[in-house]
């Protein structure tokens, strides 16, 4: 056992905290929550990939780095620590690498992956639709085979980062007459095809991010077929692991613990700072505690990968766990503020660049997205408690 | 950075688990809280044959020279096992100090002897006003010729109904010494308190007790820096043997709810029930995790002042969480006195309280944050 980082890791760590104060500094972009998947800016991501960032633990026969995923833990840990625009890129990195490396044809890796080590993917997730939501294996867009093409039909929603997208990762039937889950395919392809139509949905925080879109007669060559036909199914339940299993299920919301901080020490309360009440040094002490215990949970699942196993009722427990986590925090940013939180961030007067405001209602949708918190316990229960299904 | 164990760390715990499940039947562990004692003292023997007192002392102590960490993995085993009696008074609290400031004649003289179980050590620190700060201590020795005089009631002391020798934190003119103290010496007298975790905290009595200026342990008026670190190795080892207690409060329950079956299924296929379990699960790794951190810490020789609260403070409040799922899981089978769960429930609320609880490590937290 040893909780230490080597040398090199520490110093990778500071080299991106070098890298993401410098950006900061020189005015390029303000952290923010939430910019991991809502902070759209290309040319972040072109500089992300021209460190070399992009594809950290991908092998490096395909233009990857081959370092374990403790090093990439560290690399997202520190963007979200800084609240780096890394959205263009952060789905494309965190998972279709991955997969197209493990179920991709050679011609595949050889076309997608440099595209993908370049920062050019902006990829959205096509997975859940209107009626397919945690059963995911009930979805009903189609693709059919007509020559050396499939036919896209259907509909997907809550779609993240939709509107910048310029390829999906898109689930769909391909063999209607197979029992739900035997019947699912994968494909990645790019979105400015005829056919496809993108709309905007506003969420809860009056911010766009998540998008319906509309395949009609959708025509896809065959080779965006990724990995097996009718297997989708088995191979998307394998990119979740990955994609549970993820910082950004703790710290999403990284930046207004910082800001509440400095907030408690420069706001006077009854001529003393709010950092000095004892209440909201123990509820601080209290958020430090359940984000360290968090953390445990996040290298651990990272070393579960770096063994070689996809993270399975880790990634499930950690995401619950960490998603619970942000929303407490938006809670005692609350308590916190009190009376200000009401202030939209647009107000006057607004304390902490709204960024209690604004968590407290993204923070709703953390323990949905990836899997419902219920869904994530019925795999702990069921896969690692072995506790019977009936 | 891993988390596997040593492959001698397995055997250890394979070990442990081994010995502990053969020896210490319930029933067993039943009359060793009811007797006057507390502990057996063939088991005793037994487990200082196996190495297990000195398993983290040198060896030119009589030890196995192996670390904090190792026997952080043996104490998860005593409290998944509900082990009592006063091995945690004599190697935790007592052995390491010892270990970590004593003069080389204290080390060669007391070491061994806790190390082969000949002599049972504990500590007497904590008084009526049942914190775990300076402020706290009014027990006084004041220096009389080649002695102290200890005056003063100590209260909470573990173990010393069967204590050899107690380290005594007493008040002394410009500070706070710890002392070692023939746990017969004229003026010493105890009553074991009745407790949850039917453990034998005492009241102890010290009624002009001479101790000879030799008996100091570290230097005179400085003790407390060394008093924090008592606490500290405490709470970690607390935490370590909370992990053990409420594994085995979640392997029970999971089991419970696959074979007791209400309206024609097993409980457990209840999807509630299944909810419950997984968020037993998620607080005993959490405290898992940061109880191992800890240890390590500890090991390592690092500064861990947060760490160890982080851990201490996060164990006491996952281990009330674990507890209470569990009984509400079990049904009313759960809260009778004849079934297991309740040496669990029993001790997870002493050790919550035990060397700091959450609202106490919480504020050590908020300074290590700077607020
Ligand atoms: C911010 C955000 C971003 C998202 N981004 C994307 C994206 O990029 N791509 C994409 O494809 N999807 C995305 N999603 C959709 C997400 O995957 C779904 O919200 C999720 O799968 C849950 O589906 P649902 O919302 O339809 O809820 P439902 O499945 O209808 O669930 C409603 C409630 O019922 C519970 N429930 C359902 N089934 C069970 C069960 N078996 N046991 C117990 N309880 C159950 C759920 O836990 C939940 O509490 C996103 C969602 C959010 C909130």
């Amino acid at each position: 056992m040893d909780f230490r980082l080597s040398e090199e890791q520490e110093k990778f760590r500071q080299e991106i905290r070098d890298f993401l104060k410098g950006e900061i500094k020189q005015g390029l972009w303000e952290p923010s929550c939430d910019a991991w998947i809502m902070g759209h800016d290309p040319e972040f991501t072109k500089r992300v990939s021209k460190k070399g960032w992009i594809g950290l633990t991908w092998p490096k026969e395909h233009g990857g780095q081959g370092r374990p995923y403790i090093d990439r833990l560290i690399l997202t840990e520190e963007m979200l620590r800084y609240g780096a625009p890394a959205a263009c890129h952060w789905f494309a990195d965190r998972q279709i690498g991955g997969a197209i490396v493990h179920y991709g044809t050679d011609e595949q890796k050889k076309e997608l992956l440099p595209m993908i080590l370049r920062g050019e993917a902006y990829v959205g997730l096509g997975m859940s639709e209107p009626d397919a939501g945690s059963d995911l294996a009930s979805l009903k867009t189609k693709a059919t085979e007509d020559g050396d093409s499939y036919i896209i039909d259907g509909q997907k929603t809550w779609t993240s980062g939709g509107s910048h997208m310029n390829w999906i990762y898109l689930v769909a039937r391909t063999d209607p007459d197979a029992p739900k889950h035997r019947g699912i395919s994968e494909f990645f392809f790019r979105t400015d095809l005829a056919g496809i139509n993108v709309v905007p949905i506003v969420d809860i925080t009056g911010g766009v991010h998540f998008n319906e879109v509309f395949f009609e007669n959708v025509r896809i060559p065959k080779t965006s077929l990724i990995g097996e036909k009718n297997k989708g199914f088995y191979q998307i339940l394998n990119q979740l692991d990955y994609e549970r299993s993820g910082m950004e299920r703790l710290m999403a919301n990284y930046p207004l613990f910082e800001a509440l901080i400095k907030y408690t020490k420069e706001t006077k309360r009854k001529g003393k700072p709010l950092s000095q009440d004892p209440l909201v040094r123990s509820k601080l002490a209290q958020l430090k505690i359940e984000l360290e215990i968090g953390r445990l949970h996040m290298y651990r699942v990272a070393m579960v990968m770096d063994e070689g196993r996809a993270p399975n009722w880790e990634s499930s427990m950690s995401k619950v766990y960490g998603t619970a986590f942000e929303q407490r925090l938006a809670g005692a940013a609350i308590e916190i503020t009190g009376l200000y939180v009401q202030l939209s961030p647009q107000s006057k007067r607004v304390p902490i660049k709204g960024m209690a405001y604004h968590s407290y209602l993204s923070s709703k949708g953390y323990s949905l997205q990836a899997g419902s918190s219920e869904v994530l316990k019925n795999i702990l229960a069921l896969r690692k408690l072995e506790l019977p299904s009936e | 950075m891993q988390l596997a164990l040593s492959e001698e760390q397995e055997m250890l715990r394979t070990m442990a688990r081994d010995f502990l499940s053969d020896k210490l039947p319930k029933a067993t562990v039943k009359e060793m809280e009811e007797s006057e004692a507390g502990y057996s003292p063939e088991l005793w023997k037994e487990m200082a044959g196996l190495g297990w007192m000195g398993l983290a002392f040198p060896e030119k102590y009589g030890g196995s020279g192996m670390s904090f960490l190792d026997l952080a993995i043996l104490i998860e085993e005593m409290g998944g096992a509900c082990l009592p009696g006063p091995y945690f008074s004599s190697v935790v609290l007592s052995g390491f100090t010892i270990l970590d400031i004593g003069s080389e004649e204290q080390k060669a003289a007391y070491l061994p002897k806790i190390a082969s179980g000949e002599k049972i050590f504990t500590l007497a620190l904590t008084e009526a006003g049942a914190s775990y700060d300076a402020s706290g201590i009014e027990t006084k020795a004041s220096a009389e010729g080649d002695n102290y005089v200890i005056s003063g009631t100590k209260l909470f002391v573990p173990d010393a109904n069967v204590a050899d020798y107690m380290l005594v934190v007493a008040k002394t003119d410009k500070g706070f010494t710890i002392f070692i103290v023939d746990a017969r010496s004229a003026g010493i007298s105890y009553t074991v308190l009745k407790t949850i975790a039917e453990d034998k905290l005492c009241e102890v009595v010290f009624d002009k007790v001479k101790v000879p200026k030799t008996n100091i342990l570290g230097e005179p008026d400085k003790g407390w820096p060394e008093v924090e670190k008592i606490i500290q190795r405490g709470a970690a080892a607390k935490c370590s043997e909370m992990v053990g207690c409420i594994q085995k409060a979640l392997d029970m329950t999971v089991e419970y709810a696959k074979d007791r079956k209400q309206y024609g299924r097993p409980i457990g296929s209840f999807q509630v029930i299944q909810h419950y379990c997984a968020d037993m699960a998620t607080d005993v790794d959490g405290t898992r995790l940061s109880a191992y951190k800890a240890a390590w810490m500890l090991s390592e020789g690092l500064p861990c002042t947060q760490e160890v609260a982080i851990a201490k403070a996060w164990a006491g409040e996952a281990c009330q969480r674990v507890m209470a799922l569990a009984h509400q899981i079990h049904g009313a089978i759960g809260v009778t006195i004849d079934h297991d769960l309740q040496y669990y429930t029993r001790r997870a609320k002493a050790a919550e309280v035990s060397f700091g609880d959450a609202t106490f490590y919480r504020e050590v937290v908020a300074r290590e944050m700077g607020l």
